[in-house]
């Protein structure tokens, strides 16, 4: 891989790393409240949309969801080389087409909320 | 180089096993499968908001309730903090060490800053949550 695309790559992937190290607890905890019926007032309709509707929930919404994304990606490639599979730069088109595929739903559903 | 280059046997498949810190790389390496389960749950969420109405979304979160997903999203939880969490922050100094002229900042300070800036931004998102 060129040095120019590599570093593209490992900061995304380094920026990921971060941002969801610090986030998806608090995302993870969410998901374990609506699963025991607490639905907290923020993930109720009416007030979920309106911070979707947001250019700042949108902005925070595609920033978390894109470099969680990549983060991924990058690190599901690095999974495959350790169980065994050495195809890599099929495995390497196959999570970034992926994340491109996610990313552009991201964007697509978030301007579709209004 | 010489003819017959020596090769030490190795499983490509389960070289991991033999060592307890690869076991651990290994164990870390998994949280990069919840990364990527939690984030096409929650485009999916957002895909159900696309409706611009309440429906999809309701029945999205009532689709999420239940013991089966509350014990999936407690030990989710529980790992991620473990495995991905804890350990990037326990790594924050040796990635990005702080230079003070001649000297470095302890690390100590670096991952004591990591949790307090967790425990806010944790703060925050149950703040926006409506959770506190």
């Amino acid at each position: 891989m060129a040095i120019a695309k590599k570093s593209v790559i490992w900061s995304l992937f380094a920026a990921g790393g971060t941002l969801t190290a610090f986030i998806f607890p608090a995302l993870m905890a969410l998901f374990l409240l609506i699963a025991t019926g607490n639905v907290p007032d923020g993930l109720q309709y009416q007030q979920f949309h309106t911070f979707a509707v947001s250019w700042l929930g949108k902005a925070a919404l595609f920033v978390v969801l894109f470099l969680s994304l990549w983060h991924a990606a990058h690190r599901l490639r690095v999974v495959a080389h350790d169980f065994g599979i050495r195809k890599d730069k099929l495995v390497a088109n196959v999570v970034y087409l992926v994340a491109t595929i996610g990313t552009v739903l991201t964007a697509y559903f978030l301007l579709s909320i209004n | 180089m010489s003819r017959q280059p020596y090769v030490r046997p190795m499983s490509k498949t389960t070289w991991y096993m033999r060592n307890g810190r690869y076991q651990v790389y290994m164990l870390r390496e998994m949280t990069s499968f919840l990364v990527g389960f939690y984030t096409f749950l929650t485009i999916y969420a957002l895909y159900t908001l696309t409706a611009n109405s309440p429906d999809a979304w309701n029945s999205f979160i009532s689709s999420q309730q239940g013991p089966f997903m509350a014990v999936f999203h407690g030990l989710a939880l529980l790992y991620f903090l473990l495995y991905q969490t804890f350990p990037w922050f326990k790594l924050a100094p040796k990635a990005m060490p702080i230079q003070l002229g001649e000297k470095k900042l302890p690390g100590s300070y670096i991952v004591v800053a990591h949790y307090v800036a967790w425990v806010i931004a944790s703060a925050i998102i149950f703040w926006l949550a409506g959770v506190i």
